[in-house]
């Protein structure tokens, strides 16, 4: 399997007023295609950074990002997004949303078309009839299952998510993960998925990568080796129950409070 | 039902102003030439109707044109003052302080400057006095626009304009009306004063000067219950377009 995102020695360092802030230091990752990678982190410890990285909105200042072979210096139409915010335009229904990045990335479709497209996307993630709706008149799981159909509706190769379920109640964002999972049973594309809910990386994740406090590095990578077809049930097998163990270990240290203490 | 409800109660409220109006005249024993009461103000539209339309006119497109540049030059500082940072310190103090300075003081400036040029001084004041808030929503709402909105434009890859066109100028549009609204009234505020002011005068400004003039205070009354009138027709033309453009800014009421 080739990688389809390879982050190459990057470090990265904001200029504020008291002087640079490193935030990434010689970061290294990779995903290969259709692979769903989570990344766990403390707040704080450059995790959107690396979101901003990859989609191309910022440059690093050293190292390389690469995606499907090349490498990438400016934001690309084959890469989706979607925020803790689901950032609907209110003045538009949810229907014309959804269709909102095909209009940028796909100007010459035919309406009905691209239509068809966004209507069998909200099908699929439970807001078939919801099409006509502001999105003033959803609820916020709803909202983010519109942005969820937006981020992907122009079938891009790679899916960058940050944080898009941190807002939600613990029902509605185990909804959401079936959800994800269902629409990458169906088509799938490359994920990056940025997370501070270590059951979310494990149910999702093929790799969850931790990284350590600012200026982060890879600090650990965990191989998920659970099957794709996952329950919520699977979070209670010995396996997973192991698996957060770990992850919840090496947050700690992220945290730099070893032994936990 | 809830239309009716929606026109008869305003009117209900106008009737009883007019009431209490006539109710106070009447009491102090006033005679017309202290303060003109309703009663008297149907005479002066019967005997002058033809001047009203004609003035009123004039008072309504010189306002217009006013708002309507107002419009035009707002945005585009709005917009200057929006994108950039160094616009907007650059360009801000000088706006409030050109804000702060009494329009009338600016009547015989204009008077001389354009000496007899009484349509273009008039638009001109509108303009004037009525861009001001309109720059400030537009330039605020362009400046606080929420970074993810921008992001997902221009994580495609989108230029600059189709995210100005499809994000920025969609979402300060709510903004816009609002200022639109303050900016409406005070157009016809400048368009008046200089109608008044100025010797020579055209519009209603200056019926009302030529009452005052004449001592004929029925005349001079009838001339302002006239412009609240039209106030009120342009102020709510604006709600209108405000409905039509940014209705989706209006909560579902519960
Ligand atoms: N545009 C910026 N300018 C300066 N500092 C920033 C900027 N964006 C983020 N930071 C800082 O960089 C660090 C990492 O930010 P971020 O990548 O958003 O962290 P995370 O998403 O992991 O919480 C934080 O300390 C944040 O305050
Ligand atoms: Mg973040």
């Amino acid at each position: 399997m080739n990688n389809l995102i390879e982050i190459k020695g990057v470090s990265h360092a904001y200029r504020t007023r008291s002087g640079p802030l490193p935030v990434l230091d010689n970061l290294n990752v990779t995903v290969p295609q259709d692979e769903f990678c989570a990344v766990v982190g403390p707040s704080g410890c450059g995790k959107s950074t690396l979101t901003r990285l990859v989609s191309g909105l910022m440059k690093p200042d050293r190292g390389e990002v690469w995606l499907h072979g090349e490498r990438v210096t400016s934001p690309r139409k084959t890469v989706g997004m979607a925020f803790q915010n689901p950032v609907m335009l209110e003045w538009r229904t949810i229907l014309e949303n959804v269709m909102l990045p095909l209009e940028i990335v796909a100007p010459q479709m035919k309406r009905a078309e691209a239509e068809a497209r966004a209507c069998h996307l909200l099908e699929m993630v439970g807001l078939k009839g919801f099409e006509a709706k502001r999105p003033s008149e959803l609820s916020g799981g709803m909202r983010q299952r519109a942005s969820l159909c937006r981020a992907i509706v122009h079938r891009p190769d790679v899916l960058i998510m940050d944080e898009p379920f941190g807002a939600l109640d613990n029902f509605t964002r185990e909804d959401l993960w079936q959800t994800m999972r269902d629409l990458r049973a169906a088509e799938p594309f490359t994920c990056v998925l940025i997370t501070h809910d270590l059951r979310e990386s494990v149910f999702l994740g093929d790799q969850v990568i931790v990284l350590s406090g600012r200026p982060a590095r890879t600090q650990y990578v965990l191989d998920v080796d659970l099957p794709a077809d996952r329950t919520i049930d699977i979070l209670y097998t010995p396996k997973a129950t192991e698996m957060l163990h770990v992850l919840r270990d090496q947050i700690r240290i992220a945290q730099g409070r070893d032994g936990g203490h | 039902m809830e239309t009716l409800q929606k026109i008869a109660v305003p009117l209900a409220a106008i009737a009883a102003f007019l009431a209490v109006w006539e109710l106070i005249v009447w009491a102090n024993g006033w005679p017309n030439y202290v303060m003109a009461s309703p009663t008297d103000l149907p005479a002066a539209y019967v005997r002058f109707w033809e001047l009203f339309l004609v003035m009123g006119w004039q008072t309504l497109w010189r306002t217009v044109l006013g708002l309507g540049l107002a419009v035009i030059f707002g945005t585009l500082l709005g917009m200057v003052m929006g994108f950039s940072r160094l616009a907007r310190e650059a360009l801000y103090p000088l706006l409030v302080g050109f804000n702060a300075v009494p329009k009338a003081t600016l009547v015989p400036v204009l008077a001389l400057l354009f000496i007899g040029q009484h349509d273009f001084n008039t638009v001109l004041m509108a303009f004037l006095i009525s861009f001001f808030p309109i720059a400030v929503s537009v330039g605020i709402g362009l400046s606080t626009l929420e970074p993810e909105y921008r992001d997902i434009l221009r994580a495609l890859g989108a230029s600059r304009f189709t995210i100005f066109r499809k994000i920025a100028l969609p979402k300060t549009l709510p903004e816009f009306f609002g200022a639109l609204k303050v900016s409406v009234t005070l157009a016809f505020i400048g368009t008046n004063l200089v109608e008044i002011v100025s010797p020579h005068g055209r519009g209603l400004g200056a019926l009302f000067k030529s009452g005052e003039t004449n001592g004929d205070y029925p005349l001079m009354f009838a001339v302002l219950i006239a412009l609240a009138f039209l106030g009120i027709v342009l102020y709510y033309a604006v709600v209108l377009l405000e409905r039509i453009f940014a209705g989706w800014a209006e909560r579902p009421q519960g």
